[in-house]
């Protein structure tokens, strides 16, 4: 049976930063009683706020739920959802599911690879795009299909793909320099 | 809530949506929302209220109607009438047609093979309800079959109306329904815990995924009956975090059963209580294996650990614990409703019911399907697919994603069934079905399954860590034409040891993909043998012994 925890020595433990993005976190383990167990939603609820696991994040879960260090990051890096590494100002997923196989997914990783220079997993030196792959989207009825910040498009074509990644990093160029 | 007040506002509902002309259904499910379903509804909303007819026409988002290829899907209710490819400027034709004939330009045939050879039982309000409203799955008797049970049946009888049912794990196991639920019932314990696996992991596999957008209540209500039956109180739906709209929507779900008093203390006016909550997965696919969700669950990295015992005696926190697939959970109600004999009266001898497969790759119609379980392969590809598409032609079908095989042209006839799949090599799985043409490489494929169960691999044990990484490496070198006769005679080697020495069914199964492409399409592997140079497999070998 899961203990009831209390934050251990509640006062003692101050959010990393006074950015009000912790309270978010802070009411996910609350909700959870402080109890060991929340360890993943916590970690959910860390990188939905501030977009990754950054070390001060990792060691605020652990000293709030009392979990070893080792063990946080043991699951931090066990899951593939979670990332340790800040993303850049545009995400492009591409799926690699069995359908998208098929439809030839590879070739939208290789031209992505080709024309920004980043493999999976990487950020372009400037921070505009970042490219993950995913295991499945399940929208495999739009094979190949990739995800552009947030938004699933289906059907792609390698050369359409770059134009619309050229669009997403060009228009947050045009307004930064306004 | 008690029954009575149940059965009254499902009547009241009826009456209301009986009482409107038309009903447009339009498509929210993943695939419909990316091909821009969301500006549909709203452009229909602000159509009819500038049009003044809100009191007869019903806009509403529904689930998912099962031809993805095709969305975004409108459907118009009760005149029967399906659209496809509709765009927002189609809004005003649509609304103008209602009292006329379709639209043509973008209506659908209802009577396509597509359609009228399934049979929904799973999803049989997919796409014909609100998945955000209660009242609507109430509408079509939703939470019956759990008053029925609560109201009508011990625990016990429950159990045996499973039994009788003959349904079978729908995750990919195919282990008895009833089996699992009675050991779990006859656990002595004080805390048992019913846990709903939603962390569908196969690639290329969204029947999951569609059940819980398309109606959520459907498995809360399974989860409660399960609950019921077995004496459990608490119960955990284990998702995928990439599924967003399936775990809002299921969140909405159990606040809304919540209020009514369907989930949580003192349900439909009776001393059973069941408390549901969600929790995220996080992306690893050996979480669907059940100790490892278990351990996910606890806020531990997802290891299998050995069975037995089995989770059923020791599972969550050590407690007895029912762990069912979405699939699974979603047949229940029907079938506590219609009664076992009803559902034993389809299918097969040995596999009832039906099942949800996600037909996807190279197909014309791609999208979610529910057949009776016996129809052939041939039919599911060619009728209700619609075969592949114009200037190519059929090779293998996969099912059971990584863990299942690929099978060809020639057994095409075989019938869908557990005992069936099982024999051709492959397995039922959970649902994915992938067609393959003549542009696809076997020995790829084969590649590309290991590199998934290799990434995947938690590392626990040896054969499955470093079995799935050398047939990979084998793989490769048969992909890049470098591979010789003693890598063939390895790998099937491999392939025996990390079947039969792997702790769970990640490793046990995971040269599926290979064995079955050995069996059918050898000359693949062979012709890569062949065109490799000799003087290459020379220098090789040197270079291994050096």
């Amino acid at each position: 049976m899961p203990s009831v925890g209390t934050k251990a020595g509640t006062n003692a433990i101050a959010a990393p930063t006074d950015d009000k993005r912790w309270r978010v976190v802070d009411a996910t383990m609350r909700r959870h009683g402080y109890r060991p167990a929340a360890l993943i939603e916590a970690l959910h609820s860390v990188q939905e706020s501030f977009g990754c696991l950054d070390e001060p994040g990792l060691q605020y879960v652990a000293a709030s739920l009392g979990v070893p260090l080792s063990r946080v990051f043991g699951v931090a890096t066990f899951y593939h959802y979670f990332s340790l590494k800040p993303q850049g100002d545009h995400t492009c997923v591409v799926c690699t599911g069995t359908a998208c196989y098929i439809k030839e997914s590879p070739a939208l990783l290789r031209a992505i690879e080709a024309e920004f220079g980043i493999a999976n997993g990487e950020t372009t030196p400037d921070g505009s795009l970042s490219l993950l792959t995913a295991r499945c989207l399940g929208t495999c009825g739009l094979a190949p299909a990739a995800v552009l910040d947030g938004d699933v498009a289906g059907r792609l074509q390698p050369a359409e793909l770059l134009e619309r990644l050229h669009q997403l990093v060009g228009a947050a160029k045009e307004v930064a320099a306004r | 809530m008690t029954p009575e007040e149940l059965s009254e506002l499902a009547v009241a509902e009826r009456q209301r949506l009986d009482r409107l002309a038309h009903q447009i259904n339009v498509c929210t499910a993943t695939a419909c929302h990316a091909s821009g379903s969301e500006a549909i509804k709203t452009r229909l909303t602000a159509e009819v209220r500038e049009r003044g007819i809100s009191g007869q026409c019903l806009i509403r988002g529904v689930g998912c109607r099962g031809l993805c290829t095709n969305g975004p899907m409108v459907s118009v209710e009760p005149q029967g009438v399906l659209y496809q490819h509709v765009t927002a400027d189609d809004a005003p034709a649509l609304l103008d047609s209602l009292a006329s004939e379709p639209v043509s330009h973008i209506q659908a045939p209802t009577d396509d093979p597509f359609y009228t050879r399934q049979h929904r039982i799973v999803l049989e309000h997919a796409g014909e309800i609100d998945p955000e409203q209660i009242t609507e799955y109430i509408a079509v008797g939703g939470y019956q079959a759990l008053a029925k049970a609560l109201y009508e049946m011990s625990p016990a009888d429950v159990v045996d109306e499973l039994t009788t049912s003959g349904l079978r794990g729908r995750g990919g196991a195919g282990f008895p329904t009833g089996l699992k639920w009675r050991t779990v019932a006859k656990a002595l314990s004080d805390r048992k815990f019913v846990i709903c696996n939603g962390d569908e992991g196969d690639p290329g596999a969204f029947m999951d995924r569609s059940v819980l957008e398309s109606d959520p209540h459907r498995v809360l209500e399974g989860m409660a009956i399960a609950a019921y039956a077995v004496g459990a109180h608490e119960g955990f739906l284990y998702v995928r975090a990439e599924y967003p709209l399936a775990i809002k929507r299921l969140t909405t779900a159990i606040r809304q059963a919540r209020q009514r008093n369907l989930l949580g203390d003192a349900i439909l006016g009776t001393p059973f209580t069941f408390h549901v909550e969600i929790r995220l997965g996080a992306g690893a696919f050996v979480c669907g294996e059940e100790t490892a969700l278990i351990a996910s669950i606890e806020g531990e990295r997802g290891s299998p650990r050995p069975r037995p015992p089995y989770p059923a005696e020791v599972g969550l926190w050590g407690r007895p614990t029912l762990i069912n697939n979405v699939e699974t959970l979603a047949n229940i109600a029907p079938i506590i409703k219609n009664g076992g004999a009803w559902f034993a009266g389809i299918g097969t001898e040995k596999s009832k019911g039906t099942k949800v497969f996600a037909l996807t790759g190279q197909v014309k119609n791609t999208g979610l399907i529910e057949v009776p379980m016996g129809i052939s392969l041939r039919e599911i590809v060619f009728d209700i697919g619609g075969g592949v598409p114009e200037g190519r032609s059929f090779k293998a079908v996969q099912t059971g994603g990584p863990s299942g095989g690929c099978i060809p042209d020639e057994l095409l006839d075989s019938s869908v069934d557990y005992e069936s799949l099982t024999r051709l090599g492959s397995i039922m799985g959970s649902g994915g079905m992938i067609v393959m043409d003549n542009t696809s490489s076997m020995v790829e494929v084969a590649r590309y399954f290991m590199e998934f169960s290799m990434t995947e691999s938690c590392g626990k044990c040896i054969p499955c860590r470093v079995g799935t990484a050398e047939m990979h490496g084998i793989l490769t070198r048969f992909c890049e034409k470098r591979a010789t006769e003693r890598d063939l005679a390895l790998l099937e080697q491999l392939c025996d040891l990390t079947r039969h020495a792997s702790l769970c069914g990640l490793g046990q199964s995971a040269p599926n993909p290979i064995l079955s492409t050995l069996r059918y399409f050898k000359q693949e592997y062979l012709a890569a043998l062949e065109s490799n140079q000799p003087e290459e497999v020379g220098a090789a070998a040197e270079e291994g012994r050096s």
